[in-house]
């Protein structure tokens, strides 16, 4: 399938950041249309006709989510943007961030004509430095130009934008650890029903959208929720940006449709393995998706397909290992991860991840015993629909991933005490 | 009580005004507020947490809680520059190792420890710092480098001791 630029449009256009330019090319044309040619509920409808699904990770459909925030509620109701991007492998909000911030502003507008809403939050992860000043500047450049504010675009709506940054904290990319971060406390997750439509931020009705979702929505309104869905497959409509990393000759956000299958992001796209070496092992989803076989490669990229097969497109964060990579190691540094970010909120997963982390760690060091498969098994199957929040069971899928795939590799570890690859790997490097 | 020696510069408390006007509810503020407290002050004493809760009208409890939750927030003084090096999935693959050890050499100090010159600070981090496209990278004063060698790394270093 070719390369379809709708929100990487600009990726590498210096000039794009700038309002300027922005409006020149058609910029806060959509938003505009929005407010003064269309209500609310026909923006809603668009949204909902192309089927645009929610591009974090979870793949809700955008304009369902958006349904669920009551009209006749007399709180004020809010937008909170995740630009709290940390799943491992994932990389591309960066991208819109960097190169486009005004597509996501203005997709906020659309956003916020929508549901009724006055005042935005945008959570950016702390460590994203350069985004946020980026970010920051085209925020107030809009303020200036009296895009947001008292009255946008020249309408009688008011909209408020500020940005949040958050301080170095995974979970916080969980919708309601989000919120609660943004309330100025530790992100532990809330238990859900009530929902954050209902009651969100500040006890207010509350939508939680992801970057790249908010930045389809300039082109949904200029060219129509159907021609959206057309791009994409059944039920999963338009592009998506796949962030491709690991072990490729060429890595990076590549914007394709809906559907394409991960051979052609890897051979085509990617332009094959680093060092022309074979295919093991595929993460199709960011670190919480489990890890697929070389064998599964030709399986298209949607959120449907690839439940189907046990897994997920998540966050689309496609992370490619190759034959010489130890999945051991993988998964170690996998639980790493997990043990350092469980909020320890949820007994099963603070707990869980932990005796994970220190189980591979044994295993991978030499130290295994017959008994740790059989460990990790149980802590993984305690780990599921156990804790208030996804982590958990994100992190158990994970485990799940490595240790029903390439469980010949763990028993090689524990009984020989040392990696079956390391000398592929010597002889690699 | 002991009385704190930290406060706000007159800009720094303008900005502070200004992050208040920004929510509903003061306590929202706090994650900004500390951010700002740390520019000024490097990292996050007692003092300053004493400051904070003065400030925003809230226990030094909630203060702590926050500031212990995040990674962000340091709670001693750090070195001059810091350098954070990703160590998650797509960093392994690109061999972060390597450049975790090298830094450790040239650093000569551990994995959170301050060179004794006071020059840098470091961290080798299991979460992901967005960036995997650039395996193996690192940040340092917020700025991404990737593609790292050790080589490049060694350039890295003797830029930012330049700027000192």
């Amino acid at each position: 399938m070719p390369i379809v630029k709708l929100v990487s449009e600009y990726f590498g256009n210096e000039q794009a950041k700038s309002l300027d330019w922005y409006r020149q090319n058609g910029g806060y044309e959509a938003a505009r249309r929005a407010i003064f040619e269309m209500a609310p509920k026909q923006v809603t409808d668009e949204v909902i006709k192309s089927n645009l699904r929610g591009l974090g990770g979870a793949g809700f459909p955008t304009g369902k989510k958006w349904s669920f925030v009551p009209a006749d509620d007399s709180k004020p109701k809010y937008l909170t943007v995740n630009a709290d991007e940390a799943e491992p492998g994932t990389f591309k909000d960066r991208y819109i961030l960097e190169w486009d911030p005004h597509r996501l502003i203005e997709g906020i507008i659309i956003c916020s004509w929508a549901v009724g809403i006055h005042k935005a939050y945008i959570y950016v992860r702390g460590e994203y430095v350069r985004p946020y000043r980026i970010l920051k500047a085209a925020v107030e450049e809009a303020y200036k130009e009296g895009i947001l504010g008292e009255h946008v675009l020249g309408a009688d709506f008011k909209l408020d934008v500020h940005i949040h940054r958050g301080a170095g904290a995974y979970i916080c990319g969980e919708e309601t650890g989000l919120l609660e971060s943004l309330e100025g406390k530790k992100g532990w997750p809330r238990l859900k029903p009530p929902f954050p439509a209902i009651i969100g931020l500040f006890n207010c009705p509350t939508v939680i959208n992801n970057v790249e979702t908010l930045s389809h929505l300039r082109n949904i309104i200029l060219k129509g929720g159907e021609w959206f869905a057309d791009i994409g497959v059944d039920r999963n409509g338009g592009t998506r940006l796949f962030a491709l990393s690991g072990r490729v000759k060429r890595p990076g956000v590549y914007e394709l449709p809906m559907g394409t299958p991960m051979r052609e992001l890897i051979y085509e796209h990617g332009d094959g393995i680093a060092g022309d070496r074979q295919l093991k092992a595929i993460i199709p989803g960011g670190a919480s998706a489990p890890v697929l076989t070389a064998d599964q490669v030709d399986i298209p990229m949607t959120f449907d397909d690839l439940a189907k097969v046990g897994s997920m497109l998540g966050s689309a964060g496609i992370v490619v290992m190759d034959e010489s990579v130890c999945m051991v190691k993988a998964m170690h540094t996998i639980a790493d991860f997990f043990a350092h970010e469980s909020c320890g909120q949820c007994t099963p997963c603070r707990q869980g991840t932990g005796w994970v982390y220190r189980i591979v760690s044994r295993i991978l060091d030499g130290h295994g015993s017959v008994d740790d498969m059989k460990t990790l098994e149980s802590a993984k199957k305690n780990m599921s629909g156990t804790s208030i929040c996804a982590l958990s069971d994100g992190a158990a899928m994970a485990y799940g991933g490595f240790l029903s795939k390439f469980p010949e590799e763990f028993e090689y570890h524990i009984k020989h005490k040392k990696c079956d690859l390391q000398e592929k790997r010597m002889a690699v490097a | 009580m002991s009385t704190t020696t930290f406060e706000f510069t007159p800009e720094n408390l303008r900005e502070f005004g200004d992050i208040l006007s920004r929510y509903p509810q003061p306590r929202a503020a706090l994650l900004q507020v500390l951010h700002l407290a740390q520019e000024q002050n490097g990292y996050i004493s007692e003092d300053v947490e004493a400051y904070v809760a003065r400030l925003m009208n809230l226990p030094i409890v909630d203060i702590r809680e926050v500031v212990t939750f995040y990674s962000l927030y340091f709670r001693r003084p750090m070195g001059r520059h810091h350098i954070r090096v990703c160590m998650s999935i797509s960093c392994m693959l690109g061999d972060c190792d390597v450049i975790r050890d090298h830094l450790r050499t040239r650093l000569g100090v551990a994995p959170g420890g301050v060179t004794a010159d006071g020059s840098f600070s470091w961290e080798a981090i299991p979460d992901c710092l967005g960036a995997c496209e650039l395996a193996p990278m690192m940040q340092l004063d917020g700025e991404y480098f990737g593609n790292l060698t050790p080589q490049k790394v060694d350039e890295i270093l003797k830029k930012a001791r330049l700027e000192d």
